[in-house]
């Protein structure tokens, strides 16, 4: 853990001043499933944009944010015209 | 200095001091037998003695929060709760001593259901020890009265920033009638002038009670440890300071005919009060007993409690609550727990008294008493702990 601050160097109270931090936290890696879209069927209806709660779906630009999606499935449950699967992760 | 001497009972006793400490945001749920602490404030700001926001909220989970987000917006808060409603709380507590926020809260302490019961004993508060709050055990309405004030001072330091509990036995002390000597707003708050960090400000934004990996969590609860072993000596000054400015200082601990004493009892609370009339009645039978009754439960000042326990061969301990599953209960524990490393320590004993609100009689207290002394003087190993009055 060198390189990292010590107990006396941090904020108190776990506060952070730098918004947007969360970005720098790669959470993806709590993901037991990953959706794989078939974007060539994709309609582009956005539902799935609207129904992420990690916000890590871009059917626009046929993208998906693996750094930080949490492979919850919502998106895959929620397309109208099922072209998301949910692929277990295998290290 | 204006004072005034009225009849009040504890829990009335510190919602006058948390008016007195002006404080701006209260929010509570009612619960028995706590109710009447926050109903006595929302009457103060109804006849507009108080200038303060009252939270009517709809469970203690979010009164806690509420008062979390109030004092990290600068407001000094208060609430108050016991039982049911203190479980209810237990994730916020932790966040509230995380977060280091100031807040002060009282507890009429009162046991936990299954079975539903109303009345005390520190089931709820023991249930909360490890939470990072300080904990303040009293004995007396005017002690309940001058621990919020100290409290709001201690917990306001810069050095400090630790929410505080002040918790007594529900019923015995909350509702029973005491004088007490009550000062005037303007002198509590020169005593304890308002010092709340306005932590949530939008001109310098941040995101308080942070998510965090296991790289950094460690080093944040470890900050709390190191603010926590500063809370000792903090209250001594704070405590000696009130005493210079109001007359009255109670210190971490209280002594009762400890300077001669040959055997110490060892209990808090309304407990301690009744055992310092049976301490009296075992002198008078040439038995030189004397009172350690912790007033500063957490932190714990393992220091001061060694060098005060450590001159004595039995000290009998006991325990208005149970630590299920465990050998003793949790005053034991933590007493015990000063002598880790010390090859010679007394001999304990432990009774496990009170519980739901089953009167603690000064006959009960001789009684354990006597058994362990007879244990000590027979130089017999005794249970390590006894269910004392439990019907077989
Ligand atoms: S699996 Fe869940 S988190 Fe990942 S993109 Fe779909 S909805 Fe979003
Ligand atoms: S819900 Fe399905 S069809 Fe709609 S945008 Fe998302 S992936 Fe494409």
């Amino acid at each position: 853990m060198s390189g990292l601050k010590s107990w006396r160097e941090i904020p108190i109270g776990c506060k952070t001043t730098s918004p947007g931090s969360t970005v720098r936290i790669k959470t993806g890696t709590w993901r037991d499933f990953r959706p794989v879209v078939n974007w060539e069927k994709c309609t582009k209806c956005m539902l799935c944009y609207i129904y992420c709660p990690d916000g890590t779906i871009f059917p626009e630009s046929s993208y998906v944010d693996y750094d930080h999606c949490k492979g919850c499935g919502i998106c895959a449950k929620e397309c109208p015209v099922k072209v998301i699967t949910m692929v277990e992760e295998v290290i | 200095m204006k004072t005034e001497r009225l009849p009040l009972p504890t829990n009335y006793a510190v919602a006058y001091a948390a008016k007195s400490c002006d404080v701006d945001v209260v929010a509570a749920y009612p619960i028995t037998p706590q109710s009447d602490i926050v109903e006595r404030i929302a009457q103060f700001i109804a006849d507009g003695e108080l200038n303060a926001e009252y939270i009517p909220v709809e469970s203690e989970h979010s009164a806690l929060s509420a008062c979390i987000g109030a004092s990290a917006a600068g407001a000094r808060a208060f609430t108050a709760t016991c039982s049911q409603g203190l479980a209810l709380m237990h994730e916020c507590l932790f966040i509230a001593s995380g977060c280091r926020l100031p807040i002060v809260m009282c507890v009429s302490c009162r046991t936990l259901s299954t079975p539903i019961n109303i009345h005390t004993d520190y089931q709820d508060s023991m249930s909360s020890r490890d939470c990072g709050w300080v904990q303040i055990y009293v004995s007396s309405a005017q002690e309940g009265y001058d621990s919020v004030i100290q409290g709001y001072k201690l917990a306001e330091l810069d050095e400090i920033l630790i929410p505080v509990m002040v918790c007594y036995d529900g019923y015995v002390l909350s509702h029973t009638y005491e004088p007490v000597i009550v000062h005037s707003d303007k002198d509590v708050l020169a005593f304890a002038p308002k010092n709340v960090k306005r932590v949530l400000n939008p001109d310098e934004p941040v995101t308080l009670g942070v998510f965090c990996l296991p790289n950094y969590e460690y080093e944040f609860k470890y900050q709390l440890i190191d603010a926590l072993s500063k809370v000792p000596n903090a209250l001594k000054i704070v405590d000696k300071e009130f005493g210079e400015y109001f007359g009255r200082s109670y210190g971490l601990y209280e002594c009762y005919r400890m300077d001669d004493a040959e055997y110490v009892l060892a209990t808090m609370g309304a407990v301690a009060s009744t055992a310092r009339v049976a301490i009296d009645e075992l002198r008078q039978e040439g038995l030189k007993v004397g009172l350690f009754r912790p007033r500063l439960f957490r932190p714990c000042p393992s220091d001061e409690w060694r060098d005060i326990l450590s001159k004595f061969e039995l000290v009998t301990v006991i325990d208005r609550s149970i630590s299920f599953g465990s050998v003793a209960g949790p005053l034991l524990f933590e007493i015990l727990g000063v002598f880790m490393n010390e090859r010679e320590r007394p001999m304990f004993t432990n009774f496990i008294a009170g519980i739901g609100g089953r009167d603690v009689t000064v006959n009960d207290i001789k009684s354990m008493f006597r058994r362990s002394l007879e244990a000590y003087r027979e130089k017999r190993s005794v249970r390590s702990c006894e269910y004392y009055g439990v019907r077989w």
